[in-house]
């Protein structure tokens, strides 16, 4: 009980509920509650029925080598907003398992996927427990501490033999194979059965077995994608139909996978920053801003006042560039072929030439430093930010909104269509637009404000019927309130420098963890950042919210047609880059 | 009464405006006789309308400032040709670099052996640049910089991707071409340090 851990009132209620089974977290800048592996799902069960923590925001593990432990770390939050709890459960290395929380959160069920892939921790329980990220055919777990690559060179960058002696190889000489495929050391592709085609097909027949028919009709698998224009990218949906009708489907990801986390944990804190905008691509800005806060509330450091307002200015920028990009894109899902995006497409032209005077790369802008910005936002650069806010993004959107919004065939493909109840999107932990459509107002910039949105003035949209319709529309209300808070940031930006001190490449990063959380353009964004002290952090986590919003999309999808897969797909707003990590 | 079909109808006005602004506003500017280069700018600009692309590579954007691709290495040239690189092989480029792409070896001296603030190899692995900007912005001689030729793709991958410090290197002059305002702060603050 230092003072750093002030412990909550909501930590005492559920510690004198259990007793003993529970202790606190007690390492210096460690938080949450630690709990035993047999009593996780009844302290779960008390945290969602008793003290109503329903909207469960990540599940993530960290290995705690050579020490012979993983925690299993939990994240829950009130979908009303404010402070959230952490629980962890410590398992052993050897034979890692824990009961899956899936029928508590059903949310979890690809984040469970995911550790089970990355950290060979079964889940007890768990529907469909499959790799998910990695082939079948992947040795190992690879973020144990102790695995390593065909490649492998050092434990942490920067390597040593770059420099003085300069010893840099081309990648490809360095692989048995010589190309840029990776496989196990002793595999045998002649000897290779790869069976998880079949489990897949399986899980999707068992559950259209259960639906009563009078008639014996056969189903159907079709597999949409992963190469096709209507995945937006490569992303690949199981379907089994019956007729027409979607009786079952699952997302197949990870073909874009490069272990992120991995790389996070291989690079010093500053080589991440860069790294963060290729998450989400096409919010670049949003991404570096979580990724900032997180760390600058473990070193303890304040940002610059109007390094702030830039950041501000920045990510709602992003968010509109973001918002208008996914509103021409839907429209093609639905079958307005291009013009909508197109037109969509030059606003947000207008907006990454701003990103590129200003931080000097349209896309990958690596713009934020811990304590502020790289360089400071010209008068030049100002007036083309103002120029479009109050000049032409306000008239454009209302243009796409006359253009798209009383459109009959639209209407009569989107409304009903995909639709996600307010109680299924907070169990499925889906957030962003997509959550808000289905009248949740729950919003980071309030439920737990970041920066200075505490300061600026602007609305929580909602709607109420969870339809594709209502997304559509949510994403246009929500680039008005971008423009509102955009003016407010532009009227009220003071001078001062952009950054506190000097830009340090090396930070010193105290020992601990911290959650930290954005409200992206597709939703929460979260980074759990685990430091032990070196330049480089022990466990870099990413909570991307693409990736937790597709655990609805099966939901959404059953009892709608195939042809509406594609639109309820384009609705979600995914981004391959960060789904797959 | 609600007609069905309005919704499309006022829909496709709005196409309709667009297309007939791509002509008029083409006239409008033939008229005016603007030259190509604010014609570029406009069309870059909030007030932009109509054609919203220009035909590359005949026009080209002229890129910002600030606008960063793959780094070179400035040197300062000398009376008799040879190249006076400012860079003094410290190494901090290579070791903020997130994807270990710089490599560096120090010159030795030819007598005595022992290590100068000179690198007598500089390489950098184009194909795993990933144009961050993090070696330019943490130099501590100005040495390495953002270039903005953009233009640099080849047939061949593997080593012709790799390129030296022969390739790498560009005059300070090119420097004081693409980043003016750069180089004017920077030249300023040298000038202070020495004198």
């Amino acid at each position: 009980m230092s003072e750093q851990n002030p412990i909550q009132p909501v930590y005492l209620e559920i510690l004198s509920k259990f007793g003993e089974n529970l202790r606190l977290d007690d390492r210096p800048n460690y938080f949450g509650i630690i709990a035993q592996t047999e009593k996780i799902l009844e302290v779960l069960t008390f945290i969602k029925d008793s003290l109503f923590y329903d909207f469960l925001s990540s599940v993530t593990a960290v290995d705690d080598f050579p020490e012979e432990k993983i925690e299993i770390i939990y994240h829950l939050y009130q979908s009303v907003g404010g402070v959230g709890i952490e629980i962890k459960v410590f398992v052993s290395r050897e034979d890692s398992q824990v009961p899956s929380i899936t029928h508590l959160y059903p949310g979890a069920e690809l984040q469970e996927r995911e550790i089970y892939d990355l950290f060979g921790v079964k889940f007890i329980d768990h529907p469909d427990l499959r790799r998910i990220l990695l082939w079948e055919g992947f040795a190992g777990h690879p973020l144990r501490k102790d695995w390593t690559e065909p490649q492998y060179e050092e434990p942490a960058k920067p390597f040593k033999s770059r420099w003085p002696e300069g010893k840099g190889v081309l990648t490809e000489s360095l692989n048995p194979y010589n190309d840029n495929v990776q496989y196990p050391r002793k595999f045998d592709p002649a000897k290779f059965e790869p069976d998880n085609e079949q489990t897949l097909y399986r899980k999707l027949q068992q559950k259209s077995n259960d639906t009563p028919n009078t008639l014996h009709t056969d189903q159907l698998i079709v597999n949409l994608g992963p190469q096709h224009p209507s995945t937006h990218g490569v992303f690949r949906m199981v379907a089994a139909l019956e007729g027409e009708t979607i009786v079952d489907l699952k997302p197949v990801i990870g073909y874009l996978h490069r272990n992120h986390e991995k790389i996070g944990e291989r690079n010093t804190y500053l080589q991440i920053m860069p790294y963060t905008d290729r998450l989400d691509y096409l919010s670049s800005m949003n991404n570096s801003f979580g990724y900032a806060i997180t760390i600058e509330r473990m070193m303890g450091i304040q940002p610059a006042i109007r390094a702030e307002y830039i950041r501000i200015m920045m990510a709602e920028l992003t968010r509109i560039a973001s918002h208008i990009w996914s509103i021409g894109f839907l429209l093609n899902d639905l079958g307005a072929y291009f013009t909508p995006a197109l037109y969509a497409m030059e606003e947000r032209e207008l907006i990454l030439d701003i990103f590129e005077a200003l931080a000097g790369s349209r896309m990958m802008c690596n713009y934020l430093r811990f304590g502020g910005v790289v360089r400071d936002i010209n008068e030049e650069i100002l007036k083309k930010v103002s120029d479009l806010v109050y000049n032409r993004l306000e008239r454009k959107t209302d243009e796409l909104d006359r253009y798209l919004t009383d459109n009959e065939i639209i209407r009569s493909r989107c409304e009903g269509v995909g639709i996600l109840t307010s109680e299924q999107a907070i169990a499925y932990s889906v957030t962003g637009p997509l959550l808000r459509s289905s009248g949740v107002p729950y919003d980071i910039r309030r439920a737990d404000p970041y920066g200075i949105y505490d300061q600026l003035e602007f609305d929580i949209c909602t709607r109420q019927h969870g339809d594709v319709y209502d997304r559509y529309l949510i994403r246009l209300d929500e680039i008005r309130q971008s423009l509102r808070i955009l003016k407010q940031v532009l009227t009220q930006i003071p001078e001062g420098p952009v950054m506190n001190g000097k830009v340090q490449y090396n930070v010193r990063v105290p020992a601990g963890e911290m959650y930290g959380r954005v409200e992206g353009p597709r939703g929460e964004l979260g980074f759990y950042v685990v430091s032990d002290g070196k330049p480089n952090p022990k466990r870099f986590h990413v909570r991307a919210p693409s990736f937790v919003n597709i655990t609805s999309l099966a939901e959404m999808c059953r009892g709608a047609k195939i042809a509406d897969a594609v639109t309820i797909l384009g609705s979600v707003d995914i981004v391959l880059g960060e789904v797959d990590r | 009464m609600k007609i069905i079909g309005a919704g499309v109808l006022k829909g496709l006005l709005v196409t309709l405006t667009h297309f007939f602004k791509t002509y008029t506003n083409d006239l409008q500017k033939r008229i005016k006789r603007v030259s190509k280069k604010e014609l570029i700018q406009d069309r870059s600009s909030a007030q932009a309308t109509g054609l919203f692309t220009i035909e590359y590579p005949e026009q080209q954007l002229v890129p910002p400032e600030e606008y960063r691709m793959i780094p070179f290495l400035v040197y300062e040239p000398s009376e008799n040709g040879d190249r006076n690189y400012r860079c003094t092989a410290c190494g901090i480029c290579s070791k903020v670099c997130p994807t270990q792409c710089i490599w560096i070896t120090r010159k030795k001296d030819e007598i005595t052996g022992k290590p100068v603030a000179q690198s007598a190899e500089f390489y950098i692995d184009i194909d795993r640049c990933m144009n961050c900007g993090s070696c330019a912005e943490f130099c501590p001689f100005d040495a390495i910089k953002m270039d903005h030729d953009f233009e640099i793709s080849t047939y061949q991958r593997g080593s012709t991707r790799i390129f030296t410090k022969e390739r790498l290197g560009k005059s300070l002059d090119y420097y004081a071409k693409i980043r003016p305002e750069n180089y004017r702060i920077e030249e300023a603050e040298r000038k202070q340090k020495a004198g």
